[in-house]
């Protein structure tokens, strides 16, 4: 029975420039986002048809979760946060066609993401607002004698932001994919053991199936809270008052 | 023979009476109805818990997530200050502590018993 983490072995395909199975896939989500989108916004119909409508519904989702966050004029990050959401939607569902590799898995690859997501909150926040950008780690209301802990405590808990955004999506994937493929190898060494256990190889079967379900529920789903949380960091960046 | 025709009769004759009758015969059975089933419908409502337990899993995630990179965020930390100051072990022990502190920190704004701090992370 194969081993439930080698599916996120990462393989060299291309030796010469490192191109490996992770980067097919992500060109391969690339690919798939731009296409498709290209493909169901071709008419641009006054009427939309299914594949623009959906095009349209992503966009205006995506929209207003952003304009909710972090207000009106939030809506210039609106590239940014549109291809990341797309980006992680697309390569978990990728990953959940059996025998594809999940992008999202490796822990390297969403940590990228979220620091592109705490650069940008940085970098802005300083840009346009200088040194005031700073008063984000000094909470209101606080006594003197207590403060060099608590901006300290502050930054710390701001540093640990990347790590949680990237961590949160990472250890979902793994994990839902680790549980796949232990249920699936139950029933392969059920049927394997035989005798009265061969009967009991359709049970793990049938968690399996609901596993798959819920995975891909989560893979929804952690798309959606990563953008949600970058909208709220942005929202930090473009207001950092109290 | 007389059977028939004085049903018949009656049948045309008096379908208002016997309409009315049964209307109202079935408007009552039908709030019974709607009354059983909107109690059963609030009686079923905590066994519902399938949605509710997957949406628990999604919050574990969430916040161990929230206290496990505070942590690591002050390791971090701490790590980096000794290499640079060469005050090893003290600023990855002070540091870890404050990690701890801001893991703390991270969970009760994610867990929403922060409110009024400052509108951060999870909702």
């Amino acid at each position: 029975m194969a081993s439930p983490i080698e599916q996120f072995q990462i393989k060299p395909i291309i030796p010469v420039i490192n191109f490996t199975n992770s980067s097919l896939f992500m060109v391969g989500a690339t690919a798939v986002i731009v296409g498709g989108l290209l493909l169901a916004t071709r008419k641009r119909a006054m009427v939309p048809d299914r594949a623009q409508s959906v095009a349209e519904i992503l966009h205006d989702f995506i929209a207003s979760t952003l304009v909710d966050a972090t207000g009106k004029e939030g809506m210039k990050f609106f590239p940014l946060v549109f291809s990341l959401f797309m980006f992680v939607l697309t390569a978990n569902l990728l990953g959940m066609i059996p025998g594809f590799f999940t992008v999202t898995s490796h822990v390297i690859v969403t940590f990228a993401l979220a620091l592109l997501v705490i650069g940008t909150v940085v970098i802005y926040g300083f840009v346009k607002h200088g040194t005031h950008f700073l008063g984000l780690f000094v909470p209101s209301g606080v006594p003197v004698w207590l403060l060099p802990f608590i901006v300290v405590i502050e930054l710390i808990s701001f540093l640990s932001r990347p790590i949680s955004l990237s961590l949160r999506l990472f250890a979902n994937m793994l994990a839902g994919h680790i549980a796949l493929k232990v249920f699936a190898g139950f029933v392969v060494s059920l049927l394997a053991a035989g005798g009265a256990l061969t009967i009991l190889a359709p049970l793990p079967l049938l968690m399996a199936v609901a596993l798959m379900a819920l995975e891909f529920l989560v893979a929804a789903l952690q798309a959606y809270v990563f953008t949600v949380l970058t909208c709220i960091y942005l929202n930090d960046a473009l207001h950092p008052g109290h | 023979m007389a059977d028939p025709t004085t049903q018949g009769n009656g049948n045309g004759r008096e379908p208002t009476s016997s309409d009315d009758a049964d209307l109202s015969a079935r408007l009552k059975s039908l709030d019974a109805r709607i009354d059983k089933a909107s109690t059963h419908r609030q009686s079923a409502e905590p066994p519902a818990r399938p949605t509710s337990d997957s949406r628990a899993l999604g919050q574990a995630f969430r916040l161990s997530a929230e206290f496990v990179s505070g942590v690591a965020a002050g390791g971090i930390v701490g790590w980096i200050v000794d290499r640079l100051f060469g005050t090893s072990p003290w600023g990855l022990i002070i540091c870890l502590i404050l990690g701890f502190c801001a893991g703390m920190l991270n969970l009760m704004r994610a867990a929403g018993v922060l409110k009024g701090a400052r509108h951060d992370g999870t909702r």
